[in-house]
């Protein structure tokens, strides 16, 4: 029994472990680059927190009776089986606690589904499968290209080396300037799909027939990369997005350079 | 009991067909999914000045050999003033297709708030071979959008429509 | 318990049933039933974990070696359809034809046909599901949700889901009915309903839930089969429908199945604890109180699903709270087991084992529960491995390690031999380890950026998958050792007393011999 004790033990901490690891890098979200992406990584944190005290909370008292009262021991059962007063105390208490928890969200949801007076607008289109980019208003308003997955199959098929970008690498990727709050309108060509950027805190589902919004402001310049949330089909994990921030000077010269070259882009996307 | 079963049984039967109409009906006096049918003007509609208001405007065409495209990408606009847009849709393909558009909003709630005189959406369009056609679409948004909407998105899909079938009921 | 029985005189009057295969096909008894469902649910939680493993090899390493991605989709559909519907929720309805009227002091259930029916609707279910995979185009490959109009592009495999599905809602509906009708009407004198044991009390709460949404999954998956077939627009935009309507009416089913598959699960470790710990069950009737709020919370919760597909603000501001209030009947659930278990006399047999383990492992899934319900960071999560990691702590080492609790727990009086007690422990310690090495780097795999349902990724989640995938075999081979166990009792197990068990107070144990007469309780025992 003891040696069972001691494996039960070992096994907890661990796992306690294993939950501190989780406070480190690799182990836990991307790091945040917009303000949402930012409070999400920090509510995510706090809950963190506030699950692993409840846990060893709880778990201490099992664990503690696990190893006392045993009937190896020659410990004897109690009869007690109710306590009004301390049932009251227990479930009051993860009320506050959830009370706790919620504000903070309630806040970060309000200020997510704020999409009004954007910088810009991009309407992004899923399509089995690839995405479809037609910047709407702004700077850059006009530009239309499709995003598709620069991979080569052969890196897929285990033929040749896989990259550093492995199925997170595209031909054409999203370009933004950095600070603008750009808005993303969505919607999907033939099934749903979603549009997913961890490091921005973004995702939406694109539906077919309908147009659904959402927003980011992206603090640093930099190439952020997300795939496809919602299955939508063989390829579903092989149409990433890739967004790329720009400093305001360099993105006018992307515009620039993309309205001149406009001959292999098309304003209205035909069908595939 | 067995005349009551049967009475029963006829009952839930006719109950079934009898849905129909009455959804029609429902769906009529509550003002739900009614896609096809112009909105009336209210009366004491009064335009807000002081507030401005930015539309854009989007367009999709799915399964379709189409372009479809506003002629204007945006409009800024006062509540309660009427704004007329066009719209134009151009079949690519060598075939007679009809399509229907169905729109969308955003923000969502922007249909409580939103009445269409005139829309192209309304009915279904037919398109002979490689013909372009421009379509304008008539609408009002109320002075009740919610102070903090700045920005709103009307967009349509145009859908195809399989020859001789209408999904959707006139 | 000073009562009579009258299984003590034996059965002077004869029980005239057929033998070999027609025995069980026209059975109409409880036990025999029983024993047919968890066969079954043992035989498709094999071929369910077969298509896991299938996954897990495929996803050993980046990079498609054995499954192609189209199959890869039909694996991971036909995985979570069977496991759900084939596994989970026929292994809680084998316990409750089992147990309810034992443990009610009932002859029988109550509507003994239709329960050789539903059972039997269960076969050519199971037998659509699994030839789907043989069949043009292959099985369904949407997913387990099988999103619309991503099912609405399927073949022929996505109809036999669809017939399935309305074979199994037809199962669990006449089911769920007979179990109710059972509790309300064929509880001993003396039994009134505050006085039932925790699993008949969570049975009942869980049959309601089932005849409550299971014509819901019905209606949801005829409307998919008519816009599939005869031209309507349900879920499609096209003819003024809308594909997220299909999401809404199908986790209005799903939300409250989640709940099927769990509540039964805290009626078994309710009434193990107890029994290890020598000391009757801490706040009987807020257990009571605080699984019926779950049931009815669980109605109200659906779109926490859907965070992502585009609700108003107050939508997900609604949903998000429902969601966390969960989380209080849930807690009170936990902290009454542990007070069951403090200052009690413990024993740690192999079923006391597995119901701490699920308490344990329970409540990280419970965690990661609330942590999915703050809408800002499910927008990262949801779709992701932290939500696969999520639901399998909370169907794995939840349901399943219960559903072990429960068969060690009850083996000896229904097959009158006690199981191997090593070997027993030797099973809940391998599932325990490679549960563990299995799922928990899935919550990282999740929060670093992994979606679910791809086949191949990114280099770096590549260690994590591995591990994963090593747990995943050490979990499905310490499985097969449970069948080992489980076969060699009932060849040649020991012989078991009456009462294995010191600590068991509920009728079976008190008022039966071991193993429990072919019928039982046909006078009805007196409770006090």
């Amino acid at each position: 029994m003891r040696s069972k004790s001691v494996a039960t033990l070992a096994g907890v901490s661990a796992l306690a472990l294993y939950s501190s690891i989780a406070l480190g890098s690799k182990y836990n979200l991307p790091e945040p680059q917009s303000v949402i992406a930012k409070d999400i990584y920090d509510q995510h944190i706090l809950l963190m927190w506030i699950c692993l005290v409840i846990f060893i909370g709880v778990f201490g008292v099992m664990f503690y009776s696990v190893l006392k009262h045993r009937k190896s021991l020659g410990y004897k059962a109690a009869n007690f089986h109710h306590s009004t007063a301390v049932e009251i105390i227990w479930t009051v208490i993860p009320c506050i606690i959830l009370v706790v928890m919620a504000y903070p969200a309630t806040k970060t949801v309000i200020a997510m589904k704020d999409t009004s007076s954007p910088d810009m607008t991009i309407k992004a289109t899923g399509y089995q499968w690839m995405w479809g980019y037609d910047y709407l208003q702004g700077e850059g308003e006009g530009i239309s290209f499709y995003s598709k997955l620069s991979t080569p199959r052969a890196q897929v098929e285990n033929k040749a080396p896989k990259g550093e970008n492995y199925l997170l690498e595209v031909d054409n990727r999203v370009v933004v300037p950095v600070g603008k709050k750009v808005r993303i309108i969505l919607t999907a060509n033939d099934v749903i799909h979603a549009w997913w950027i961890p490091a921005l805190g973004i995702k939406q589902d694109a539906v077919p027939g309908f147009i659904r919004d959402t927003w980011f402001t992206a603090d640093k310049p930099g190439v952020y990369r997300g795939q496809c949330a919602e299955l939508c089909g063989k390829d579903h994990g092989f149409m990433p997005i890739v967004v790329e921030v720009m400093e305001a000077g360099e993105y006018s010269k992307w515009v620039a350079q993309q309205s001149s070259s406009a001959v292999k882009t098309s304003m209205h996307v035909e069908n595939k | 009991m067995r005349n009551k079963l049967l009475i029963f049984t006829l009952i839930m039967f006719v109950f079934g067909f009898a849905l129909v109409p009455f959804y029609e009906k429902f769906c009529e006096v509550t003002g739900i999914n009614n896609l096809l049918k112009p909105d009336v003007l209210v009366k004491d509609n009064k335009v807000d000045e002081e507030r401005w208001i930015t539309v854009e405007f989007d367009a999709n065409t799915r399964g379709l050999p189409w372009s479809f495209k506003p002629l204007q990408t945006s409009a800024r606009i006062h509540p309660g003033e009427s704004v007329n847009v066009m719209y134009e849709i151009t079949n690519n393909s060598e075939r007679e297709i009809n399509g229907q558009a169905i729109p969308s909003y955003s923000p969502r709630f922007l249909d409580k708030h939103l009445k269409k005189f005139e829309c192209f959406c309304f009915t279904k369009q037919v398109l002979k071979p490689n013909e372009t056609r421009q379509m304008p679409v008539q609408f009002v948004i109320e002075p009740g959008l919610p102070i903090d909407v700045q920005t709103v998105t009307i967009s349509y899909t145009f859908f195809e429509l399989p020859e001789g079938n209408v999904p959707v009921k006139k | 318990m000073a009562a009579v029985h009258g299984d003590a005189h034996g059965h002077e009057h004869d029980d005239h049933h057929p033998s070999g295969i027609m025995r069980w096909i026209t059975t109409t008894n409880h036990k025999d039933i029983g024993t047919m469902y968890l066969w079954f649910s043992f035989t498709m939680f094999l071929t369910g974990g077969t298509l896991a493993l299938g996954i897990r090899a495929e996803l050993f390493q980046p990079g498609i070696q054995i499954l192609q991605p189209e199959l890869f989709n039909q694996f991971t559909t036909l995985h979570g359809l069977i496991m759900v519907f084939g596994a989970i929720m026929p292994a809680f309805v084998g316990f409750a034809n089992w147990q309810v009227p034992l443990m009610i002091g009932a002859p029988d259930m109550a509507f003994a046909r239709m329960n050789n029916w539903s059972f039997w609707l269960l076969i050519p279910a199971a037998t659509l599901l699994v030839s789907s995979f043989f069949v043009p185009g292959g099985a369904a490959a949407g997913g387990w949700t099988f999103y619309p109009p991503l099912s609405t592009q399927g073949g022929l495999g996505v109809d036999l889901m669809i017939f399935a599905v309305h074979i199994l809602g037809a199962s669990s509906i006449m089911g769920s009915i007979n179990i109710i009708t059972t509790i309300l009407n064929m509880r001993a004198p003396g039994m009134t309903l505050m006085k039932m044991p925790m699993f008949v009390w969570t049975w009942l709460i869980t049959a309601y839930l089932l005849v409550l949404v299971m014509p819901v999954l019905a209606g949801v998956v005829t409307m998919l089969l008519t816009d599939r077939h005869f031209g309507t627009s349900f879920f499609n935009a096209a003819g003024g429908g809308d594909p997220v309507m299909f999401q809404h009416i199908f986790w209005f089913f799903g939300h409250p199945e989640v709940y099927i598959m769990i509540l039964p699960s805290f009626g078994i470790v309710s009434e193990v604890i107890p029994t290890f710990s020598r000391k009757p069950l801490f706040g009987y009737s807020s257990m009571v109180y605080a699984t019926a709020s779950i049931a009815i919370l669980s109605c109200v919760v659906w779109a926490h699903h859907m965070f992502t597909a585009g609700m108003p603000t107050v939508g997900q501001l609604f949903f998000m709270y429902a969601t966390m209030l969960i989380a209080v009947p849930t807690g009170v659930k936990v902290f009454n087991w542990t007070a069951t278990m403090w200052r009690g006399s413990m024993s740690f047999e192999t079923p006391m084992l597995f119901s701490i383990g699920f308490i344990f492992l329970f409540v990280i899934g419970g965690f990661s529960g609330v942590i999915c319900a703050i809408v800002p960071i499910d927008i990262q999560v949801q779709d992701t491995y932290y939500v696969i990691a999520h639901f399998h702590y909370v169907l794995v080492s939840g349901s399943l390690f219960a559903l072990f609790a429960g068969a060690y727990y009850w083996i000896p009086k229904w097959t009158g031999r006690m199981y191997n007690e090593t070997l027993g422990k030797w099973h809940f310690w391998l599932s325990m380890f490679f549960f563990n090495l299995t799922f928990f780097v899935q919550h990282f795999l999740g929060l670093a950026g992994m979606p679910r349902r791809i086949p191949d990724y990114n280099l770096q989640f590549a260690d994590f998958n591995m591990i994963s995938s090593i747990g995943a075999f050490g979990f499905g081979l310490s499985q097969i050792l449970f069948l080992y166990i489980m076969i060699s009792t009932i060849r040649s197990g020991e012989k078991a007393p009456q009462k294995p068990w010191d600590g068991a107070t509920t009728l079976e144990w008190t008022h039966l011999p071991t193993p429990a007469p072919y019928h039982s309780f046909e006078k009805p025992p007196v409770v006090n």
